[in-house]
């Protein structure tokens, strides 16, 4: 097993040579750093279960926080387009779906907001918060977040939206693992990105394995971002668990998409602590060792490091957020839990397959 | 409509699983999402909730029987209501369709053209389209009268409806029936004028896979034809019976049995002197309990009866749980004394008094018929002498009293009388030898023999 | 009311349709300046310019997904799939994305868009140029299948496919592009995805056939007419998903007597799903054996001449085989 330790990765800055997260006030870091750890709380407990045997799957997305939350806080959160992937649930969270709604999805139970209970755990979707509904095959997001973003690129030029209204989407952003850009899928829909300069913004989250697979056995070229050459889309790499660093490139790509200036793809280099889902043992192929060295990277730990230098968080406000988060975790699992099972007959009722004329 | 109980997949890789325990017995009733069995697999360890509200009607797999996610274990319904057994989401379930009306009127209708043809005509002039086949028993019309147009001279729709168009009002169906024909047939069966009897059905029951049961030796009987007689169905109880004694003596274990005369007397005098005392503490003394009591000891002086063979060795148990047979209505049901060993004789009376009340009140619980070691079976209160009973599987012994009765021994040189009975050990001979089955024997006699 | 070809009354719909809402584009191969390559959105690319008749990259996929993602966006994409033997690398986005997204949002995400390929053989293509797939895309639910056989269907249907709030496939018969000539009516109409048609009435035999084979089954059944006096119901099928039962049986219940044809292979074509739901539903009816017409089971079509002829079902072999089930 080759070792994959994590690489030091030098900080985004803009040509005006600013930092867009320095603008950021002391409320919204303290926003983020909730979402995260709501995120991972939430994550830990649907292990737990899992092991409890209370539930049938469980898809992580431990680890990928900072990335997720950076780009979450990016966008415009609940009206821009997010073509998200399984593991995003710290994204999602961050957009507006609620860990009751997480919870009822690892259950099965009546009201799961994404698909009602049809689909498996961890496939989002939220049509009132802009969250589009994905399937498990991978990459099959990439052309369609293409196709919101020709969509959105249409109504302007047709005078069917107007290009400052912030009530409408005007970018669409797609999330997916390295493993899956080797899909055609992916090629497609970064190449209608490319031709049609679509407001696209495409964040890889590089955790090295594709279920065990790692980078190397993937693709002959150390940074997925340099793909984006092909296309003729800007290709940005990013400590990928570094939120802050995170939030600067996808506030650079934002800015980008809301001006008519093109597609970005973001590859944020982060790690996956944890197996790859509930029935996956990952011991098979990595080492202890690498994953304690990623461990040290904790996207969570090291923003806490940094609110706590900047002071704008203390440990007793820490703690207050550890207890809140157990709390809101607790609350979403029990209000799950007493939530009924869905009805069977109108899920196989096939006139439930087409939407009414 | 009852609702079946579905061998969950606890896990996206998980194929089966086993029942460990039902925490409801048949009858029960059950609330939905409570608990009703636990399963164990590869996986997880679990219980599993009702899937709905009602009263378990039935129960398709055992406890220890491992079956593939989506099996039918159970069925839940209101009180009376009769499992189908073959609810759709069974696993290999059978449907049994009822057949249709038209089929009955399309086989009837083909049935009349042999019988009242008889004019062996090409094979064609046999093939009756559903349609015809409709329209003849609608009509009631004898197809041999109606000109085949069809291929071969099949009777097709057409030809029937013109029939149907130029038939004159001298058809049959007005005649007055002295003048309508007869079937041909002389001296009818008078069976045919009796209306079916109900026992007459010998569609057996629907019966739930059991996937883990090897296949029997032995083929089904086919029902008996031409001997009277009626057709008790199989309870489920009957059929488990059935099924594990075919499997104990024909597929698991060679039996072995060795017999002891056992001379009660002391047994007898320690009863007749301590019955008023237990009679205080509300505990019935009965000899049941005396021979528990020998048991533990005999299992403790010869361990390896108190076993399991494994294919990677003989298991040894270290505790005693006494399987106690009792008899009930419809069949056996055999309760565990669980740790035997940690009671006393008042407790084992009390134990053995209990279990054998709530079974014959079929107020058992799974876990009251789990677990056993060793059994016991008092045959002798049949009035049998001796036997030779069947081993309860997994164990390695099972262990039967015959009648107690007085009998004329011989001791030292003198002729006594003396309340005898005959005792038993039906042992695995893959696992103990005849010389350690005796030992424990000797064991049970030496200590019921001097009961102090 | 006109006199028009089959192309020119798809060409119509998607002009009217383009004209009526502007959240309607078109994006496929060549479909641009070029026309298309069967000439289907001749001169839309003059008339609605580069934003709404959009040449894609060669990527059926990219095509399919990218109207998935607009039509999500609440655009009314129509995508055209140059040939449908084409079709197969944008399988995955059909079946698995469009077709499932309204039921697996539970109702909230929709994919109004409309695919349009020609498909069918006879003419020249080849195993490449001349596959029936419809089979694929009716045992999937979620989609709704489409195929015209007449001009005035043509138009209406796709205006509905247009319209329609869930991913419709509309296949066209290709090699009555042109063959296939037919009134349409003036001004503003749709035809209703769902019902089968009646398009010859009769009372011996019924044939169900689609698309191309619809209009050889009205040649036989004037042939059967004509010589041997049998007569014959011909049902247009024309909406395949979802199926439309009660119409398919409404024909067998008066005849009793079942032929359908389709230029798919044999087994598991089309015709299967007709086949069952008459054994199934119309079983009190059944006066004969329900037959099948279809090509051999062997890659459609190929090329060579006699071979490409001998695979096709034709108005000769159909009479045939009515007239074989009327004597049954």
């Amino acid at each position: 097993m080759t070792n994959h330790a994590p690489a030091d990765i030098t900080a985004f800055v803009t040509a005006s040579g600013t930092r867009p997260s320095d603008s950021l006030s002391a409320d919204t870091l303290c926003d983020m750093y909730w979402m995260m750890l709501l995120s991972r709380r939430l994550d830990e407990r649907a292990w737990i279960l899992h092991r409890q045997g209370r539930i049938a799957f469980h898809i992580s997305g431990m680890g990928h926080e900072a990335c997720q939350v950076g780009a979450g806080f990016a966008i415009n959160r609940g009206v821009d387009y997010v073509h998200p992937y399984y593991r995003d649930l710290a994204l999602v969270l961050t957009v507006g779906f609620t860990p009751e709604g997480f919870m009822l999805s690892l259950l099965g139970k009546a009201g799961e907001p994404s698909s009602g209970g049809r689909q498996m755990p961890s496939h989002f979707s939220a049509k009132w918060l802009n969250i589009l509904s994905h399937s498990s095959p991978v990459a099959t997001q990439v052309p369609q977040a293409a196709g919101l973003a020709f969509a959105i690129q249409y109504k302007i030029a047709h005078g069917l939206q107007d290009p400052q209204d912030d009530t409408q989407p005007r970018l669409a952003l797609t999330c997916l693992g390295e493993g899956s850009t080797s899909q055609g899928e992916w090629h497609e829909g970064m190449n209608w990105a490319g031709v049609h300069k679509l407001p696209f913004i495409c964040l890889v989250q590089n955790n090295i394995y594709a279920i065990s697979v790692p980078m190397e056995r993937q693709m002959a070229v150390s940074d997925v971002a340099d793909r984006a050459a092909a296309y003729g889309v800007e290709g940005l790499v990013v400590d990928g668990n570094d939120i802050l660093a995170c939030y600067d490139v996808m506030a650079y790509a934002r800015d980008k998409a809301y001006a008519g200036d093109g597609a970005t793809l973001i590859e944020a280099k982060t790690y996956r602590p944890v197996p790859h889902s509930s029935d996956d043992d990952d011991r098979s192929y990595r080492t202890r060792d690498e994953v304690e060295q990623w461990k040290k990277k904790d996207p969570i730990s090291r923003f806490q490091k940094v609110l706590l230098e900047r002071e704008v968080l203390t440990q007793n406000a820490i703690n207050d957020l550890e207890a809140k988060a157990k709390s809101v975790v607790d609350t979403a699992q029990r209000a799950a839990e007493d939530a009924p099972y869905p009805e069977v007959e109108p899920n196989l009722d096939p006139r439930s397959v087409y939407a009414p004329n | 409509m009852p609702t079946n109980v579905i061998m969950p997949q606890l896990g996206e890789s998980v194929v089966e699983g086993t029942v460990t325990r039902w925490l409801h017995q048949v009858g029960d009733a059950v609330r939905e999402y409570e608990p009703l069995l636990e399963v164990s697999t590869d996986k997880v360890d679990t219980e599993v909730p009702a899937p709905a509200e009602g009263v378990l009607l039935q129960v398709y797999v055992q406890e220890g029987q491992t079956v593939q996610a989506g099996v039918l274990l159970a069925v839940i319904g209101k009180p009376g209501e009769v499992p189908s057994g073959a609810e759709s989401g069974g696993g290999a379930s059978h449907t049994i369709h009822a057949p249709q009306p038209v089929m009955e009127t399309a086989i009837a209708a083909t049935v009349a053209l042999h019988t009242n043809g008889g004019k062996a005509e090409s094979h064609d002039t046999m093939r009756i389209s559903p349609v015809v086949a409709r329209m003849a028993a609608e009509h009631q019309l004898d197809l041999t009268q109606i000109k085949g147009t069809g291929t071969g001279g099949r009777v097709t729709k057409k030809d029937v409806e013109a029939y149907l168009q130029n038939r004159t009002s001298s058809s049959t169906t007005d005649l007055p029936p002295w003048e309508q024909p007869g079937s041909g047939d002389l001296f009818k069966p008078t069976g045919e004028f009796k209306p079916q009897a109900k026992l007459g059905v010998v569609t057996p029951p629907p019966v739930a896979p059991m996937p883990s049961t090897p296949p029997r030796a032995i083929p089904a009987e086919a029902i008996p034809q031409g001997v009277p007689g009626e057709l008790v169905a199989l309870s489920n109880m009957r059929r488990a019976i059935a099924d594990h004694m075919v499997r104990s003596k024909l597929h698991t274990s060679p039996h072995v049995t060795t017999v002891f005369e056992i001379d009660m007397s002391a047994v007898m005098a320690h009863r007749e002197a301590h019955k008023a005392e237990f009679a205080k503490s509300g505990v019935n003394l009965t000899l049941t309990a005396y021979f528990l009591a020998a048991m533990v000891d005999a299992c403790r002086v010869m361990p390896i009866i108190n076993s399991q063979w494994t294919d990677e060795g003989i298991y040894l148990h270290h505790i005693v749980n006494i399987g106690m047979a009792v008899a009930i209505d419809d069949g056996l049901i055999v309760p565990v004394i669980k740790n035997a060993g940690e009671y006393n004789l008042m407790g084992l009376a009390r134990q053995a008094n209990d279990l054998a009340n709530r079974a014959r009140n079929k107020q058992l619980k799974p876990d009251d018929i789990q677990g056993g070691t060793i059994t016991i079976t008092n045959h002798g209160v049949s009035g049998s002498l001796f036997a030779t009973p069947i081993i309860n599987q997994p164990q390695a012994a099972i262990f039967g009293v015959g009648i107690i009765e007085k009998r004329v021994k011989v001791i030292n040189d003198a002729i006594a009388i003396r309340p005898c009975c005959y005792a038993s050990l039906t042992f695995d001979h893959r696992i103990a030898d005849g010389a350690t089955g005796d030992g424990w024997m000797m064991t049970v006699k030496q200590r019921l023999e001097n009961w102090l | 009311m006109r006199n028009m070809t089959l192309i020119d009354a798809i060409r119509e719909a998607m002009d009217e349709e383009l004209a009526r809402d502007e959240r309607v584009f078109i994006t496929g191969e060549d479909v641009g300046q070029r026309g298309g390559v069967f000439r289907a959105t001749l001169g839309l690319f003059d008339k609605y310019g580069p934003t709404r008749i959009i040449d894609s990259p060669l990527a059926e996929l990219s095509i399919v997904a990218i109207g998935i993602g607009a039509a999500m966006a609440d655009l009314r994409p129509i995508c055209e799939i140059q040939f449908a033997d084409f079709i197969h690398p944008a399988m995955n986005q059909i079946m698995n994305e469009a077709a499932k997204m309204y039921y697996r949002s539970n109702g909230t995400w929709n994919v109004p868009m409309t695919i349009r390929a020609p498909y069918g053989g006879g003419i020249g293509g080849a195993l490449y140029h001349s596959q029936s797939l419809e089979a694929y895309f009716t045992h999937c639910p979620g989609l709704k299948v489409v195929i015209p056989s007449t001009p005035h269907d043509a138009k209406g249907l796709l205006k509905s496919a247009v319209r329609d709030p869930n991913p419709v496939l509309y296949f066209e018969p290709k090699k009555g592009y042109r063959a296939i000539k037919g009134d349409v009516p003036d001004g503003e109409y749709t035809v209703e995805i769902g019902p089968v048609n009646v398009t010859h009435a009769g009372t011996d035999v019924t044939v169900y056939a689609y698309g191309m084979m619809a209009h050889y089954c009205l040649q036989a059944a004037d042939m059967v007419k004509q010589q041997g006096g049998i007569s014959t119901e011909v049902v247009d099928v024309r909406t395949l998903l979802p199926v439309d039962r009660e119409g398919i049986l409404n024909s067998f219940k008066k005849t009793g007597k079942a032929l359908i044809v389709y230029e798919d292979n044999f087994t598991m074509g089309y015709g299967a799903e007709i086949a069952a739901v008459l054994a199934d539903d119309g079983f009190e009816y059944m006066d004969g054996p329900i037959r099948r017409l279809a090509g051999p089971d062997v890659p459609g079509v190929p090329f060579s001449h006699p071979v490409q002829e001998e695979f096709m079902p034709s108005p000769q072999k159909i009479a045939d085989a009515i007239r074989d089930l009327a004597a049954y």
